[in-house]
């Protein structure tokens, strides 16, 4: 009995230092992101490193995690859930580092003019996805709470599509000296960044089913 | 040996509740995973032996005050007509219990032998198959009441909650284990402590009677019982009645150990009786219908909403028919074992025989005569057997006729009852995968429509496309040559040499000739045409009046060409292009409020 307290407390070590990874990598996108469009070459080259080695670690620990899940046939009647909600997290870093290389391999040009809508843009997109860490957290303590902590991620995902919209609409109609192939490439990059609170929000409907489910 | 032969009815009837029962006690866990069959086996194993030998004493009394089953051959076929009733019962897929197959079982002896049966016992045990459950119920209600406050109240880890209900599921079917060999022993070797007569085996530590090895073997058998066969039953339990979650198989297995203690154990009894408390009548209950009464509590707790309740209809139906048909084969089996192989089974006290009487007789001076009597039916009944039969009433003969008539309207009932729900599962499964298939055929046929509407769209668009750019071809090539026309004029204006304004003029008409018979316009006609042939036969239809001029302006504006561009491609005015627009809008009978292009775009 005392070896599956001690598998359960390393496995809810683990889960806690899954999230914090997730959540660090959001940060480092963000940072990542601003140091690029403020021509941050030094401090980029870091972010893109330092996303690399999270997004590394993320996939380690939960193949872990996954392990002890399965192997102590631990919560087994939740565990597909649980999982499931692990891997929508773990897409939001992989998204996150392949997004910050995009930039580093595509250099993307950003008209001064655009830099601080884009900056609002990351800014929004990322506290949607950070907004829903402590639901994630509280989820594996107190699982009727989690609903509560969920409005603010709708709220950011909506502010981010407005945000994005406004972003898209301003490069196809103020910068008629853009070239039409440099309007598309940098709405793409437009998308890129709105993908995270699309991701955000999904794993909030996720986590607000399980809550339920746990409920009942 | 023979002992061993005579006791393998009583084994076989243990080894059976073990395969069946121990899912009450472990089956949540297991079919849910939340504990390794293994384990559960182990422990259920170890604690049910426990339980059967420390506890076993009390139900095993009252049930020996129903009928003390006094000859070995008796208790043999009494645990196999009990034994092979569950089995059958089993097997065709109907509820059954143990307890009541038993009880059942020792009434047909009473019946055959003619012993009385002790009615206010029997109310006893009857009543306890009402109360087990209901006991069970408001158990279950009150402990789940109490996790679920728990629950809210405490902040503990998903993880934690997880590890800390797989101990109590543990724990609770350790105490459940218990429990079951505590109450259900008596059932499987009960009816042997009479018959058969162990000496004390001393153990060092303490000292082992007669019946508690009965029960140790009973104990012994239930476990083999437990560890051979309860897998499937513990990984197919929990979804009959009420799909279970942990804490409700929690509350399950600890109302269910709870009951069959409290109707096992001689102390507690005691300490009710000390404080001036009625004592609790000891018997053996059933361990599913406590089950049962349990999840029915936590339903009710929920609401209601989710209880099965024609599950419970025909357990219900089950639980009548189980003592009856132990009744009955116990009585043909005794007349078997009697009359064929010549087995004492048993006698009626009231109407002793000749050896009996001489035997007393010369016993006579003893205090003890009734006891003497005793020993010489259990140790000598195969000598005195034959002279031993009882006698069989027409009376009996009409109550196992019409016991039996009932048994087979009970089993008519319940084969009925579960053909009818085969069926309609049957049924039901037809139709799901007849919806299934035609759902897929739907959205097949749906695929394929969208995607040869959006091909019908692709093709429209290409030709519209391919349409407009000649139209636009014409158009610019037309006001090329106009301002072509214009330039040469005015060249021809100001142009002193005659021949060369004679050459002019002649490229002036050329040009002018070119405009007004161009091929590609035709050629562009004929198209617009052949692309709207439809829309043009269904225009005609509901606007016969058209003029073939009408319908070719329809066709340009159908593909959303200004008056101008009209106007060029035509080689008209833009001024005609709009009065002939005015007139298709006034033969069409178009609202002024709409606009024109759209109305035929949208025709």
């Amino acid at each position: 009995m005392s070896l599956l307290f001690k598998n359960v407390k390393e496995l809810i070590y683990e889960i806690d230092g899954f999230i914090d990874t997730v959540e660090e990598g959001i940060l480092v996108f963000r940072e990542g992101v601003t140091n690029y469009l403020n021509d941050e070459k030094k401090s980029f080259a870091e972010k893109i490193e330092r996303i690399h080695h999270l997004e590394t670690s993320a996939d380690k620990l939960q193949r872990s995690i996954d392990d002890k899940f399965y192997r102590h046939s631990i919560l087994p009647q939740n565990v597909s859930d649980i999982e499931g909600m692990l891997d929508q997290l773990d897409e939001i870093i992989d998204i996150s580092k392949d997004n910050l290389y995009q930039f580093d391999d595509e250099l993307p040009y950003f008209p001064k003019e655009l830099i601080p809508d884009y900056i609002h843009l990351v800014e929004t997109s990322t506290e949607a996805a950070l907004s829903v860490m402590p639901a994630t957290r509280v989820f594996f303590r107190e699982p009727t709470k989690v609903r509560d902590m969920l409005n603010k991620v709708y709220f950011y995902e909506k502010e981010t599509d407005r945000v994005a919209r406004n972003v898209k609409r301003a490069l196809f109609h103020d910068f008629p000296d853009l070239k039409l192939s440099q309007k598309i490439h940098l709405r793409y990059f437009a998308l890129h960044i709105e993908i995270i609170s699309d991701k955000a929000e999904v794993l909030a409907d996720t986590l607000s089913i399980m809550a339920h489910k746990m409920s009942i | 040996m023979i002992l061993l032969f005579y006791l393998s009815s009583g084994l076989f009837l243990g080894w059976s509740l073990g395969a069946n029962d121990a899912a009450n006690v472990f089956g949540t866990a297991v079919g849910s995973r939340m504990i390794r069959f293994k384990t559960a086996a182990i422990v259920a194993a170890i604690f049910v032996v426990i339980g059967s030998v420390v506890q076993g004493a009390g139900a095993n009394l009252t049930l020996g005050k129903l009928g003390s089953v006094s000859t070995v051959a008796a208790a043999f076929t009494v645990a196999l007509s009990a034994a092979l009733t569950v089995y059958w019962m089993t097997r065709l897929g109907l509820p059954v219990s143990t307890s009541q197959a038993i009880v059942g079982a020792i009434l047909g002896w009473n019946l055959y032998t003619g012993n009385p049966t002790d009615i206010h016992i029997l109310i006893k045990i009857v009543s306890t198959w009402v109360s087990g459950p209901v006991l069970g119920g408001l158990f279950a209600i009150t402990l789940f009441f109490l996790i679920r406050k728990l629950n809210r109240k405490t902040k503990i880890h998903l993880l934690y909650r997880d590890a800390i209900i797989r101990m109590s599921l543990l724990l609770v079917g350790a105490f459940g284990a218990y429990s079951l060999g505590a109450n259900n022993i008596a059932n499987v070797m009960g009816v042997f402590t009479t018959a058969l007569k162990l000496p004390p085996i001393d153990m060092g530590f303490f000292v082992l009677n007669g019946t508690q090895q009965l029960f140790f073997l009973g104990g012994i058998a239930i476990a083999v019982g437990i560890i051979t066969y309860s897998k499937h039953v513990m990984e197919t339990v929990g979804e009959t009645i009420l799909p279970l979650t942990p804490e409700a198989a929690i509350v399950v297995v600890l109302s269910q150990a709870m009951v069959l203690f409290i109707f096992s154990s001689q102390a507690l009894s005691n300490a009710l009786q000390s404080v001036g408390l009625p004592p609790i009548p000891l018997v053996p209950v059933s361990s599913s219908q406590i089950v049962i009464g349990s999840i029915i509590g936590i339903g009710l707790y929920k609401g209601g909403k989710e209880i099965k309740y024609n599950v419970l209809g025909s357990i219900s139906l089950g639980w009548l028919a189980t003592p009856i048909v132990a009744g009955v084969v116990t009585f043909f089996l005794l007349f078997f074992v009697n009359n064929v192989f010549q087995q004492d089974v048993g006698k009626q006290p009231v109407n002793k025989t000749t050896a009996e009487v001489t035997i007393d007789s010369v016993h006579n001076a003893s205090p003890t005569v009734k006891d003497t009597t005793y020993s010489l039916q259990t140790g000598t009944s195969q000598q005195t057997g034959i002279n031993n039969r009882p006698h069989h009433t027409l009376y009996g003969w009409w109550i196992s006729g019409l016991l039996l008539l009932i048994i087979a309207i009970l089993f008519y009932l319940l084969k009925r009852k579960k053909d009818k729900i085969e069926v309609m599962e049957k049924r039901n499964a037809q139709l799901e995968k007849k919806y299934q298939l035609e759902m897929e055929n739907l959205q097949k046929s749906f695929t394929e429509k969208l995607n040869h509407q959006e091909d019908l769209n692709k093709e429209l668009k290409f030709r519209q496309n391919e349409m407009v750019t000649m139209a636009m071809s014409i158009i610019r090539k037309n006001e090329f040559l106009s301002k072509l026309k214009e330039e040469i004029v005015k060249i021809k204006m100001v142009a002193q040499d005659n021949g060369l304004r004679h050459k002019l003029n002649n490229l002036s008409l050329m040009i002018s000739r070119d405009l007004s018979l161009d091929r590609d316009r035709e050629r562009f006609q004929m198209h617009i045409s052949e692309q709207n042939s439809n829309f043009i036969l269904r225009l005609t239809e509901s606007y016969p009046s058209l003029t073939d001029n009408e319908k070719r302006l329809v066709s340009l504006l159908r593909l959303n060409l200004s008056s101008k561009e009209i106007a060029s491609i035509l080689n008209i005015s833009p001024k005609s292009v709009e009065m002939n627009r005015y007139r298709l809008r006034k033969k069409l009978k178009v609202d002024p409020k709409v606009s024109l292009t759209d109305f035929i775009r949208n025709f």
